[in-house]
């Protein structure tokens, strides 16, 4: 299984990590960070459903308490890792764990998040596929692919004419460059998401600048994982 | 980063110039990063490894689970101290002993860096910092041996993988080793072209090599498999500055990893399903650790 995604030369030599697992413990974290980024939230329910790999040894790796940890927005080298569990129930998040089959193409490290914040509710579908570098597959019902290795974009919008338009004039009126874009629909004239990742920060007041447009059902900023 | 190691390599020679600025420049380039942003995060992760060899070495570290019994690299490194002359020589003991010291810290939920994963992060550090301490090199100099061997491993990723649960241990630790031996063969003055020759040989003698970790979890065998990948290292930097040549090429050998690793099957790619963890006794630890039994009982 070959990653086709550009590598960093801190994919290799990082992450800095709490153990024992780079994908099950660092990557899992990584994957809680990226579901509770494309929530808008802290959740305060999570039904996490592992897969495969994930599933057989993932409790041994501390993969439900870094899952967990991600979801509390911790870093892959936070001590606190250990008793994620315990932090979560402070918080007031309800965390439940099952095993899912995702089928036999999905990567043996991935995980369904079905999270939820007062009237918000997500699923994501993401993998950790090796050195703790990660990748969302999927929001709600669409295919997505991208890694949280770049600033990233998500607007959910009606599939319609002049609409990247609309969106990367804001691009142009934040002064951002665009590195990669991408649109991901279920059908033609249904809805889209669009990915857009950057090199430079993204301005929490773009969020709300696109949420204005009649037809965005909602737009989030992924920030970029850090370590 | 680089999508073969010809192409890394080719550059070198016609840039004059050695693998870790060649690295170094592409990494500026793909991260819009200065170059001392980068050296500064390559700074930080130096200091990380550091801190794992010397805390696994200065006292018996033991894992959470207890499977492992831990404190190995303690035990070697003491016998070192009180005089103990190693059949391996005085390099190569003391890179095996930073080596399993590392792994050890990770298997306590200590920090480490993962050098490409978390369960192959001892031999980078082991052999980079045992180098250093027996010829001197300078902190710079082993920083640029570390961008070295990001680049091998960015190619290693992008051609196959680098992960037990995609490609076996051969992906883990015989990447780590490659890294570390293009690292090292530029360290000890080799040129681009045998740090790719180091790379072919280490990855031909780490071919097949399984995922079998007990329980799943990154202790038994991981540990010594580090000890193991430091040694496959070195034999391949010594062949490699001898001018001794792989009949086949680096990046085909990488192929012929990825091949392998896809081919495997999925009992010995880290499901724990397969190989020691097969073994009566490995399936008798799994047990205790998925029955959630206190770590006591492992030494009964």
């Amino acid at each position: 299984m070959s990653s086709k995604r550009l590598v960093s030369a801190f994919d290799i030599i990082g992450p800095i990590m709490v153990g024992p697992s780079s994908s099950h413990t660092a990557g899992a974290v990584r994957l809680g960070r990226l579901g509770r980024a494309i929530l808008g939230a802290q959740p305060q329910q999570a039904i996490l459903g592992l897969h495969g790999s994930f599933a057989r040894t993932g409790k041994g790796h501390g993969s439900d308490r870094a899952l967990i940890a991600g979801l509390l927005a911790l870093s892959t080298d936070d001590p606190r890792i250990r008793e994620s569990l315990e932090l979560a129930r402070t918080a007031g998040m309800a965390v439940t764990f099952h095993t899912v089959d995702l089928g036999e193409d999905a990567h043996p490290n991935s995980v369904e998040m079905i999270l939820r914040a007062g009237e918000q509710e997500v699923r994501v579908v993401g993998a950790s596929v090796g050195g703790g570098m990660v990748e969302i597959q999927a929001i709600n019902q669409y295919p997505i692919s991208f890694t949280g290795e770049h600033e990233t974009l998500l607007v959910a919008a009606e599939d319609r004419p002049g609409t990247i338009h609309a969106i990367t004039g804001l691009f142009l009126k934040y002064r951002l460059n665009i590195a990669f874009s991408r649109v991901e629909r279920k059908q033609r004239g249904g809805e889209a998401i669009q990915i857009f990742e950057t090199d430079a920060q993204i301005p929490e007041d773009m969020i709300e600048a696109l949420e204005d447009f009649y037809w965005v059902l909602w737009a989030r900023h992924i920030p970029k994982l850090l370590d | 980063m680089f999508d073969s190691l010809a192409e890394m390599i080719a550059l070198a020679e016609t840039q004059k110039q050695p693998l870790h600025q060649i690295v170094i420049a592409r990494e500026a380039a793909l991260t819009d990063r200065p170059p001392e942003t980068i050296w500064a995060l390559m700074c930080k992760r130096l200091e990380v490894m550091r801190r794992s060899t010397e805390e696994g070495v200065s006292r018996p570290v033991h894992s959470l689970s207890g499977i492992s019994g831990g404190g190995g690299a303690w035990k070697l490194w003491q016998q070192l101290e009180n005089g103990y002359q190693p059949i391996t020589g005085p390099i190569l003991s003391r890179a095996i002993a930073r080596a399993m010291a590392v792994n050890e810290v990770n298997a306590g939920m200590g920090c480490i860096v993962a050098t490409p994963t978390a369960g192959s992060a001892g031999i980078l550090p082991g052999v980079l910092l045992t180098l250093q301490e027996a010829s001197g090199f300078s902190d710079e100099q082993i920083i640029n041996a570390l961008f070295t061997a990001s680049g091998v491993g960015a190619v290693i990723a992008r051609r196959a993988s680098i992960s037990g649960a995609a490609g076996g241990c051969q992906a883990e630790t015989g990447s780590a080793a490659a890294m570390a031996a293009a690292a090292a063969v530029e360290l000890l003055g080799g040129t681009p072209h045998q740090s790719g020759q180091a790379v072919a040989i280490t990855l031909k003698n780490m071919l097949g090599l399984v995922c079998d970790p007990v329980a799943g979890l990154v202790e038994v065998p991981c540990v010594k498999r580090n000890a193991a990948g430091a040694a496959q290292c070195f034999i391949a930097v010594d062949l490699a500055l001898a001018g001794i040549e792989s009949v086949i090429p680096p990046d085909e050998v990488i192929d012929a990893m990825a091949s392998i690793g896809r081919r495997m099957d999925a009992r010995f790619k880290e499901t724990a399903e397969g190989g020691l963890a097969a073994t009566p006794t490995g399936r008798r630890l799994a047990q205790i650790i998925w029955d959630g039994k206190p770590s006591a009982e492992l030494k009964a």
